[in-house]
């Protein structure tokens, strides 16, 4: 295997807590996922030269960016990253073209011409080339940014959560190009994000960061359907999280029996590698819960679950139900469960109403603790 | 009479651009530095704002006289001493007019977003380059002000140029000491053409650093 494009060893002290990250990269897209405050901004930071490291090495290529070892802390300049957050920072009072041809103003001058037309024509912003950023759009903006940016043709592609502040088709429009210009020219890409759904379209790897330390590292799928851990898995969109004790194993069905902590309420969960009387954690999404007004008969999933609806909130886009379930008479297990509005209507459902739940066995994931 | 006007004028000019080329640096290392004791720097380049000029004037006529330290080296170089001579005047009115200047550049300079700073470094900018591309250019408004206010506090000094320059017409006696040197003579009729001269340019000058900062203002809006 060739060397990596990228690596980064990296300890640092931040108030909060010890930044301690090791990883890789190829010549790929690599989403760097976690919470606010995890870190993630502060290992770009690192890379890009804007703060140093207390210990490690960070190399790009056969290039030596920062190494405790051998006293090397590259300035910002020589390091030929870009980087772009969720701030355009485009000069104010230079032009669009001006801003643009900013990174090149050690070419000649035909050289440098010839490279910020070709940018501003592919970036479709050549109309915009004599306008002050102030008198164009934050979309605009950030696709000035965007290009001033590449046009310098960076060995490493930095971007802190770049997109965020725009609209869904804006940001299709500028991941494409983006995209696009990382396939051409084959340089790693980190991409910061803490969206879920971000993290799934854009890359087939994704670090997840907490506490600043790499937690996971691989296939979205992987990452974010098997959660490691419960700050994980919250953030990752499993609204439900349970402890529960494992009372019976079904190796030959591939399944077992857990019982909800505290409660007498039975689920059926896949088998995993656990003993009997041993604590688990459960997560469920609450979009992978079914809700019927009355039992489901002649159906495969194996937990039905009896419960009354606490709640009903209307949240942007979809509904949130909050569940009260239990095995007997006591109901004392909240679930929230997501449906869409249309489903509430059409069931006419309301507060204090008895309902029963669907859960599928394999919609409900173990945690390591 | 023009002739003390023309040497306030000269020497506002001389002073203001000197600390210009001086008081840039010094704005810059106070605006970005991180040292620790930057606060006592701070206090001593604001110290002439709180110092009477007679004050000021005293200590420098001490070192700058035919028997100071900087005085002897400048008689040495020169063959003339700095106390009462032009060349004097413009050292303690750098001195007396330092705050007026460093204060807005080091405030101008301060509030140019940083991020802009980090971005033209991760655009392969040196610090040079970064200096006069971007800081300088947003933080120009505030550098004109430094310049203008330090020019006319120039062209007000009284005290020092008293202490120092003593009162010798044609080489130290500027405009505002010609108008205190006519009052005492009672000749009211001049000191006051003298008085409207100074109030006018003044206000001009003032008249002109508003004009030029709402004209950027609106070129950036």
């Amino acid at each position: 295997m060739s060397t990596p494009a990228l690596q980064v060893e990296i300890q640092l002290a931040l108030p909060q807590f010890q930044l301690a990250c090791n990883f890789q990269a190829r010549r790929e897209v690599v989403v760097l996922f976690g919470g606010s405050g995890a870190g993630k901004t502060s290992v770009l930071d690192c890379i890009a030269g804007f703060r140093a490291p207390q210990q490690g090495r960070i190399m790009l290529g056969e290039r030596v960016l920062f190494s405790r070892e051998s006293a090397v802390n590259l300035p910002v300049r020589q390091r030929r990253i870009g980087y772009l957050s969720q701030q355009p920072a485009l000069f104010p009072h230079l032009s669009v073209r001006q801003n643009i041809e900013y990174g090149l103003l050690d070419l000649e001058r035909s050289e440098r011409n010839a490279r910020v037309d070709a940018i501003l024509e592919r970036f479709r912003i050549a109309a915009l080339a004599a306008s002050r950023p102030a008198a164009i759009s934050g979309g605009e903006q950030q696709r000035v940014a965007l290009a001033r940016t590449l046009v310098c043709e960076p060995e490493l592609l930095l971007l802190d959560e770049p997109l965020s502040a725009l609209d869904l088709a804006l940001k299709s429009l500028l991941l494409e190009a983006l995209f696009d210009w990382q396939r051409e020219r084959a340089v790693p890409m980190l991409y910061v994000t803490h969206e879920q759904t971000e993290a799934y379209s854009l890359s087939s790897r994704v670090l997840v960061v907490e506490a600043g330390r790499v937690v996971a590292d691989g296939e979205p799928q992987q990452v974010f359907n098997a959660p490691l851990r419960r700050e994980q898995a919250a953030l990752s969109g499993y609204e439900n999280l349970f402890d529960a004790v494992v009372v019976e194993t079904h190796p030959a069905l591939g399944t077992m029996t857990c019982r909800v902590a505290g409660t007498d309420l039975l689920l059926e969960a896949p088998l995993a590698k656990k003993a009997e009387g041993e604590a688990a954690s459960l997560a469920v999404r609450a979009g992978d819960i079914l809700v019927a007004t009355v039992r489901p008969s002649g159906i495969s999933a194996r937990n039905v679950l009896k419960g009354r609806i606490q709640s009903i909130e209307d949240r942007a886009g979809m509904v949130e139900l909050r569940v009260l379930c239990g095995a007997g008479d006591a109901l004392e297990t909240a679930f929230l469960v997501h449906i869409t509005r249309g489903a509430l209507q059409n069931l006419g459902l309301q507060a204090e109403q008895s309902v029963w739940l669907i859960l599928k066995t394999h919609s409900i994931q173990f945690l390591r603790s | 009479m023009t002739t003390p006007l023309l040497l306030s004028l000269k020497l506002a000019l001389v002073t203001s651009s000197l600390l210009f080329v001086l008081g840039l640096p010094l704005a810059w290392w106070l605006a970005f530095t991180r040292f620790r004791l930057r606060f006592l720097v701070e206090s001593v380049v604001a110290l002439p704002i709180v110092l009477p000029p007679t004050v000021l004037g005293f200590y420098l006529l001490l070192m700058l006289g035919s028997r100071g330290s900087l005085g002897i080296f400048w008689e040495h170089c020169t063959g003339h001493t700095l106390a009462f001579s032009f060349e004097g005047l413009v050292v303690g009115s750098v001195i007396y007019s330092l705050p007026f200047a460093v204060q807005p550049f080091t405030a101008a300079l301060a509030s140019v977003d940083r991020r802009l700073l980090a971005a033209s470094a991760s655009l392969g900018a040196s610090s040079w380059r970064t200096f006069w591309r971007i800081t300088f250019p947003l933080a120009f408004p505030g550098i004109v002000t430094g310049f203008a206010l330090s020019f006319a506090h120039t062209m007000g000094e009284c005290g020092v140029v008293l202490m120092l320059g003593g009162n010798i017409p044609c080489r130290t006696q500027t405009a505002s000491i010609a108008i205190y040197d006519n009052v005492q003579m009672l000749d009211y009729a001049v000191a006051a053409r003298q008085s409207i001269t100074l109030l006018g340019i003044s206000f001009a000058l003032l008249l002109l650093i508003n004009a030029l900062n709402r004209k950027r203002n609106w070129r950036l809006q």
